[in-house]
């Protein structure tokens, strides 16, 4: 059974230096107040997946807990480069960064595999691209029907997955609507997880049988942390701040605003801060 | 309709590529703002995919990402990103892959990961996302980018995603069923892939524009097919359509400024 926890208490009880682990959440839902906790407490070395590293990750690596990541696309979204994840690979600062590249169906399918509980995934996939000559993780696997070759890339398993959801109720039942991305799967293919939500309720009630629903007991870890995902957004709730993902560009751009910018928001902040944005929306 | 921005010549020639039987995956930026001016102008009941699994979606204001929520709340119905890309577009579903690019060569090989050495680039790029996939699964590809020496280059330091790689027959070498590159749609001009060698050539101009410009502005020695046309020029109701989605989107992108 989920355990309904502070944020700092499932940061530190479930993320261990040197962990592999996956923050899921495409473009909707992505576990800023999550990251940010993993950043305040100085978790170190860490080994990061997943499928978009958006601003999340460039905080991650501008602040160097990260050793390495695995990603298929590092871009902030319609606005340009992620400059501190460009700093890290063009020169190194603040620390080298390991790159395992991959296309988004080789990520989807991998982590499909992972939640399968299979060692990979096949897809028909990177033919003609370049990605496999730099990818040692990208190999072929024959059909033994049909004799068509196919791409083969390692499930994706991490030791935890961080997601954030709309809502839980008292017993840890968690409730994904809108874009769900990969997170099931994210969930269900790790060793522990946490989830943060936008409210507890009484009653999870889904709102159809085929509701996504990831259940107490398949979650390590369930804390409510209103506003958790901005500047990306909540179904239902508040908006993606596209102004924000927009004024990124220019503090990420330089070392120094960065740094101050983390100061402030992230080592002189907590988890409550989240709350104002959930409240703007509603 | 004269007065018009060789960008808006260029949104709307891509648009005018697309048809209302199409089911598109559409890439984000320029390819987002082609696809629904041809959804609001010619093409009402084309089918829109974006990679955050959003099937038949109908945006008011253009998204700034591919999962904005505008883009889930106007769809027919949203997947999960596995189903995505293993049923829709692996499953040979989509007919059209609309995409933008970095760079891309003669034979419409796209780079959207690194300039210079992978190892060690001298400039990072995101990456693929969907695009490897997109070009192999779709029926066939459009692509859309300015016209310019930085962008069309003679050689890739990287092949993100095949277009015609080598040229002539390497696609169906490789076991490749779909077409590829079809058309690839600039502010001076649009091209097309010659049916034999596969080399992209300029097969339609932009008014106002010279040969010499188009040729200046590219990184190989461009060719022009036998028969060239006049871009027919926007029309007062694409030319409106997209201007009014473009200042819709920079009223809502703005618009949350307080909150950020």
């Amino acid at each position: 059974m989920a355990r309904l926890t502070s944020l700092a208490e499932a940061i530190s009880e479930n993320v261990n230096d040197g962990d592999t682990i996956a923050l899921e959440g495409f473009t909707h839902l992505i576990p800023y107040a999550a990251g940010h906790e993993l950043i305040r407490q100085g978790k170190k070395d860490l080994f990061l997946i997943r499928m978009t590293p958006d601003i999340l990750y460039d905080q991650l690596i501008g602040t160097g807990a990260a050793r390495g990541m695995k990603f298929s696309w590092g871009g902030n979204p319609g606005v340009g480069s992620l400059h501190r994840f460009r700093d890290a690979v063009e020169n190194q600062w603040p620390r080298p960064l390991e790159i395992e590249e991959h296309s988004h169906a080789a990520m989807a399918n991998a982590y499909e595999a992972g939640a399968a509980n299979l060692p990979f995934a096949m897809l028909r996939g990177y033919i003609g691209a370049d990605l496999p000559k730099v990818n040692p993780n990208i190999k072929q696997v024959t059909c033994p029907f049909t004799g068509e070759v196919l791409a083969a890339v390692p499930a994706i398993r991490p030791d935890v997955t961080i997601i954030h959801a709309l809502r839980a109720d008292r017993k840890g039942n968690v409730l994904l609507e809108g874009i769900v991305g990969v997170q099931k799967e994210a969930v269900l293919g790790a060793k522990r997880s946490i989830v943060t939500v936008e409210e507890i309720v009484d009653e999870l009630n889904p709102p159809s049988p085929n509701s996504v629903v990831l259940p107490s007991w398949a979650v390590t870890a369930v804390v409510e942390v209103p506003g958790g995902a901005f500047p990306s957004y909540a179904q239902g709730y508040y908006a993606r701040s596209n102004a924000f993902y927009i004024a990124w560009d220019e503090i990420a751009r330089d070392r120094d605003t960065f740094q101050k910018w983390i100061e402030e928001n992230v080592m002189r902040a907590g988890p409550e801060d989240f709350a104002k944005h959930a409240k703007k929306a509603a | 309709m004269s007065d018009f921005t060789p960008t808006e010549m260029m949104t709307i020639a891509a648009a005018r590529a697309l048809t209302n039987d199409d089911v598109c995956f559409v890439g984000i930026g320029a390819p987002s703002a082609a696809c629904n001016v041809a959804r609001l102008t010619h093409a009402p009941d084309i089918t829109l995919i974006y990679e955050s699994g959003t099937v038949g979606t109908k945006p008011d204001v253009l998204p700034l990402s591919i999962g904005d929520g505008e883009l889930c709340e106007t769809a027919l119905f949203t997947v999960s990103v596995p189903e995505m890309f293993r049923y829709w577009l692996q499953g040979g579903r989509v007919t059209t892959g609309f995409l933008g690019g970095a760079q891309i060569d003669r034979f419409a090989n796209l780079n959207t990961t690194v300039v210079g050495d992978y190892e060690h680039p001298k400039v990072r790029l995101p990456g693929g996302g969907g695009a490897p996939e997109i070009a192999s699964n779709c029926g066939q590809i459009f692509i859309t980018m300015a016209l310019s020496k930085r962008g069309f280059v003679d050689k890739l330091n990287f092949i993100t995603s095949m277009g015609h790689g080598e040229g002539g027959n390497h696609r169906e070498r490789l076991g490749m069923r779909t077409k590829g590159p079809t058309r690839v749609i600039t502010d001076l001009c649009i091209l097309e892939p010659d049916p034999v060698t596969k080399e992209l050539t300029v097969v339609s101009i932009h008014q106002g524009v010279t040969r010499e410009q188009i040729t200046e502005n590219c990184g190989w020695p461009i060719k022009f097919a036998d028969q060239v046309i006049d871009t027919p020029v926007p029309t007062a109701t694409e030319l409106q359509t997209l201007r009014d989605i473009n200042a819709r989107t920079k009223k809502a992108h703005q618009g949350d400024k307080e909150a950020a």
